[in-house]
């Protein structure tokens, strides 16, 4: 009687595990570049070796590799450029660091050009084709 | 004040238009090779013609290993046949192996295809399910891989390989297996 529990229990559980590892294998091949595509994830890709790829980390992860583990297969065999987002380490910060730096510089640049040119302005005469009397009439 | 505005204006565009210089040098198809100076992965892998053997990598302790991933649907890889074919016999009884690594194939059209190209001096190995290719790395066929004696890889040649290169790493190889310790 136990095991007939057992076994209906483990029958209704299987569904949910089923879908979590597939779920698990999806965000890891989303996270890996197809070899043979250009800028393609495994996850998107058609391709056979793609396909074959995905395979290896359902299995890996069925075999309780955790998803960190499953990548780092995949950089010691493809090196790091199998990742479609690079490690935040080394050189590879500038790819995080410098759009930030950019936009910050650009941002600092524009406020101090529109600070100074909006003082530039205020002092400034008015242009010849200026009409006083325009806005003088005008409510 | 001209001038400080040019100067600020070169000091931006120059790096950028040198990052962007140095990226027309490089081929966009050219692969990153992670494997070659790592320990060459296990494998077992049926031989093609006689599926009862099997090949495993620690068969081949001390011997010059050459795999060779290939397909009868590849163009690439009838330039390189008779090269590979040609090198294994020339350096048959040297204690270094080829095998030929079937991917995406079936053997069916392998035979075809090796009795089309007028045959072939080693064997070919079954990679079911592409395991193996992927454990070395594989981006496409033809590749080539030459694990040293002791057991690294020592190079990987994504496309066709040349005769030249074949005997330069094979020789280079056997030198160091005979040179005095």
């Amino acid at each position: 009687m136990i095991a007939l529990l057992l076994t209906l229990a483990l029958a209704l559980q299987q569904p949910n595990m089923d879908a979590t590892l597939e779920l698990r294998t999806r965000e890891v091949a989303a996270q890996l570049r197809c070899p043979v595509c250009q800028g393609v994830s495994l996850e998107d890709s058609p391709s056979t070796l793609a396909q074959e790829m995905k395979s290896v980390v359902r299995e890996q992860l069925r075999a309780g590799k955790s998803e960190e583990e499953v990548k780092q297969y995949f950089v010691q065999k493809y090196g790091e450029w199998i990742l479609l987002e690079p490690e935040p380490t080394g050189f590879n910060l500038a790819v995080y660091v410098l759009p930030v730096v950019l936009l910050l510089g650009g941002g600092v640049t524009v406020f101090v050009l529109a600070r100074k040119w909006s003082r530039q302005g205020a002092g400034a005469e008015p242009p010849p084709w200026y009409d006083d009397e325009y806005e003088e009439a005008s409510p | 004040m001209n001038w400080k505005r040019s100067l600020s204006g070169i000091g931006v565009a120059l790096p950028i238009i040198a990052l962007l210089g140095y990226g027309l040098t490089l081929d966009p198809r050219s692969l990153p090779n992670a494997l070659p100076g790592s320990p060459a992965p296990e494998f077992a892998l049926a031989v093609m013609d006689v599926p009862s053997d099997t090949v495993r990598l620690r068969d081949h302790a001390g011997q010059v290993l050459v795999l060779n991933f290939w397909a009868s649907w590849c163009l690439e890889c009838r330039h390189e046949h008779r090269i590979l074919s040609e090198t294994a016999e020339a350096y048959a009884g040297k204690d270094v192996v080829f095998y030929g690594v079937l991917y995406n194939d079936s053997p069916d059209n392998a035979r075809s295809w090796i009795q089309e190209m007028g045959g072939q001096s080693y064997s070919n190995l079954l990679d079911n399910g592409t395991r193996m290719a992927i454990d070395y790395g594989l981006t496409g066929v033809p590749e080539t891989v030459i694990i040293s004696p002791e057991g690294q890889v020592v190079h990987k040649q994504i496309g066709v390989v040349t005769e030249a290169l074949l005997r330069t790493k094979l020789d280079s190889l056997l030198a160091v297996r005979t040179a005095p310790q």
